[in-house]
């Protein structure tokens, strides 16, 4: 039995739906499109796959998409809960299901009509009062009612701390456009971003701008994950996972840990890289390109610390100086990320990081050994470094 | 209330209004004209010469009178006729309004508006506006009740047809939360009376307690009986010592601000925008989220005093709000 989950399982299949802004499709067709495509991209049987894993927040149920897509049988039905902080952690808990034997085959998914149905940020309400509403509702009476705002508090204090200017977050999002105008599946394909048009945005939450935000998408995502050996076989090159983690941290709260005593860092995805970096016996100087959570830009400048890419206090300038365009160090969101290819949670995210190593993005760095993949900020959260076979 | 089939078949004769226009274009009834520019520019009070001062505006960059780009919907306005189509729907967009009112959604709302301008519409232009249905969102509970938000869109050209802007309008259409005043009271249109307000807390058992003491007019936080230590948000257990018993202590109200945000969108009904967000170190040790009220946007600074106050809506919700102090 694995005592670490290095190498001990593979991202062996893709499949992804169109992104949109309406699909006029329900999510669970969504969904079973995107897991469908996946079987077909690892060259598998459907009746192969024995383990389904989504996020909490998904509306299509395990049971529904294995039996509108003729999965069979399942071993493993399972959710993660905290928004897009759960994007790795569906990896996570698929690698953990084949290093041990439980499944052969799991297929991750996540499917929303993000734009055309239930947006993000449009308030919390219901009849049942649970501990969630209860948490949001020191929040909702002040007008705090979208994840903007709440991120908004520590992209202030981060600055304050460090000295830190807009441009750096300007940085961010023209960069991760460039990638996105070559990605004929991003919502802004063919769509370049001046530093005009950014700092021309209409404020959102001081100090975010519209274009420090995501979009909203309509799509759906799937992953097969199974063992190296059996990945080894299939139609794609695998993405062997070096190293996967969840990590939560003292003090955490669901996008409001606001009550430690700094707020200026991201102490659960350090814990997260921490982990990834232990278990791979990686460090970021064998990082060849990231995959960082983006549904706003300091959240890169926060993560680039996290991972070590520099000091703390020195994202800012670490992402001004080029290091996150093809030919930088660290060429970063080479699909657009969720600021500009599409937001499907972030599983779109681990998609593009397993295309890296296939040497199949949009945007391919010459060198792709190893990528890191992150998932959401100011949430419980995960890391993935993927290696080639 | 309808039943879950109910709703389904009224989400579904809704929804096929979107796409549609609302009906034939409109044209202005008058040509852009000096006359009404001023009316307009009197009631809304804006001095701007090059809108009415032909002298000014001639030796302008505009080589004459403009019309204010904001009046841009104002001249294909129906006028009076307007008011007939509620009982008697004439377009797309009053007979939508009138199968949601008839199933209970009777309240109406503005809630935003959006608009863009290509050029400035200059004395003679003729304006002709095409206004199709863009979308209705799924049910929201909003402050102001259950409801759905349509939005509609109006592209206005000019006689040789180019585009001259486009609006994007949104109402909300709800079941308001408490029964309007029966339409002859109040003259009609009782429901335009309904005032949206701010989301509430939902009452529990771990948070209820600190809600009543704001409305007696105490600002608390939580204490442990073992171990003495505050904590807020409440929570039903110490995290330091595991202590299940707790009570309250009320705060001086004095504290710094640790970080904060200026919330300008979304718009959400309920609130005034932009909203100045504070995390606020209280003296006491403890941390609260708020607002801070009577401070402009600018003058925000971390590190700033100041000091809590309860404020009462006009609905009698109180909460805990902050001031800038010395
Ligand atoms: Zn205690």
């Amino acid at each position: 039995m694995p005592t670490t989950l290095k190498d001990e399982a593979a991202i062996a299949g893709i499949g992804q739906t169109k992104y949109s802004k309406n699909s006029g499709a329900s999510e669970l067709a969504l969904a079973c499109e995107a897991v469908s495509n996946a079987i077909d991209d690892a060259g598998i049987e459907a009746n192969e796959v024995d383990g389904l894993v989504t996020f909490l927040m998904d509306s299509s149920d395990e049971v529904e998409v294995a039996r509108t897509v003729g999965l069979g049988d399942l071993n493993l039905l399972s959710r993660v809960a905290y928004g897009g902080g759960a994007a790795v952690p569906l990896v996570h808990q698929a690698a953990m299901a084949v290093a041990t034997g439980v499944c052969k085959n799991v297929v991750v998914y996540r499917a929303l009509n993000g734009r055309s149905g239930q947006r993000m940020g449009q308030g919390v309400s219901g009849d049942i009062i649970t501990a969630d509403l209860i948490h949001w509702s020191w929040y909702m009476p002040f007008g705090m009612l979208t994840p903007a705002s709440w991120i908004a508090f520590a992209a202030t204090r981060y600055m304050h701390q460090y000295g830190t200017s807009e441009d750096s977050f300007a940085h961010v999002a023209v960069s991760t456009r460039k990638h996105a105008v070559n990605n004929p599946n991003a919502a802004f394909f063919e769509q370049p971003l001046s530093f005009e048009d950014y700092y021309a945005s209409k404020p959102i939450c001081t100090p975010l701008r519209l274009y420090d935000c995501c979009q909203e998408t309509d799509g759906g995502c799937a992953l097969l994950i199974t063992t190296p050996e059996r990945a080894r076989d299939l139609k794609q090159k695998p993405a062997l996972i070096r190293g996967v983690s969840q990590a939560s941290f003292d003090g955490q709260e669901q996008m409001t840990s606001f009550y430690r005593d700094e707020l200026s860092g991201l102490p659960e995805m350090e814990r997260a890289a921490a982990i990834v970096y232990e278990q791979s016996g990686l460090g970021p100087e064998d990082i060849d390109a990231s995959i960082l959570y983006d549904a706003f830009t300091p959240e890169v400048v926060m993560q680039v610390e996290s991972f070590g890419f520099c000091k703390k206090g020195e994202g800012g300038d670490f992402v001004k100086d080029g290091n996150l365009e093809i030919g930088g160090r660290l060429p970063n969101n080479t699909h657009g990320g969720l600021l500009s290819e599409s937001y499907i949670h972030g599983v779109n995210n681990i998609a593009e990081g397993a295309r890296l190593i296939r040497g199949d993005s949009f945007n391919q760095p010459q060198k792709c050994d190893h990528v890191l993949v992150s998932s959401g900020v100011g949430v419980p959260t995960g890391a993935l470094i993927l290696g080639q076979a | 209330m309808l039943t879950a089939d109910q709703k389904k078949e009224l989400e579904a004769t809704i929804q096929q209004f979107v796409g549609k226009p609302i009906g034939p274009a409109a044209t202005s009834r008058d040509a852009v004209n000096e006359a009404m520019i001023l009316q307009w520019c009197d009631a809304m009070g804006d001095t701007n010469p090059v809108y009415q001062d032909r002298a000014v505006a001639e030796k302008s960059v505009h080589g004459g009178i403009v019309a204010p780009p904001m009046m841009l919907d104002a001249w294909t306005m129906q006028g009076w006729d307007m008011h007939k189509g509620y009982d008697e729907p004439t377009n797309e967009e009053q007979r939508l309004h009138k199968i949601l009112t008839d199933a209970g959604y009777t309240g109406v709302l503005g809630t935003n508006t959006e608009q863009e301008f290509d050029r400035y519409l200059r004395i003679g232009d003729e304006v002709t506006a095409e206004t199709i249905i863009e979308g209705i969102s799924e049910e929201k509970a909003t402050g102001a009740g259950i409801g759905y938000f349509i939005t509609t869109k109006t592209t206005f050209s000019d006689a040789a047809g180019a585009q001259v802007g486009w609006m994007n309008f949104r109402v909300l259409k709800f079941i308001p939360k408490e029964a309007p005043q029966a339409a002859s009271d109040s003259g009609g249109g009782a429901a335009e009376a309904y005032v949206p307000a701010r989301i509430k807390p939902p009452m529990g058992h771990d948070n209820a307690w600190w809600w009543n003491e704001v409305a007696a007019g105490r600002i608390t936080v939580q204490r442990c009986k073992g171990c003495q230590q505050l904590r807020h948000p409440p929570r039903p257990m110490c995290p330091g010592c595991r202590s299940m018993e707790w009570d309250s202590i009320e705060i001086s109200g004095r504290g710094t601000l640790h970080t904060f945000t200026v919330i300008h969108y979304p718009q959400f009904p309920g609130y005034e925008f932009p909203i100045c967000a504070a995390l606020v170190d209280l003296e006491e040790g403890v941390r609260m989220v708020s607002d801070v009220m009577d401070c402009k946007p600018e003058d925000l600074k971390i590190g700033m005093k100041l000091k809590a106050y309860i404020h009462e809506d006009d609905d009698g919700f109180k909460l805990p709000l902050f001031r800038p102090s010395e």
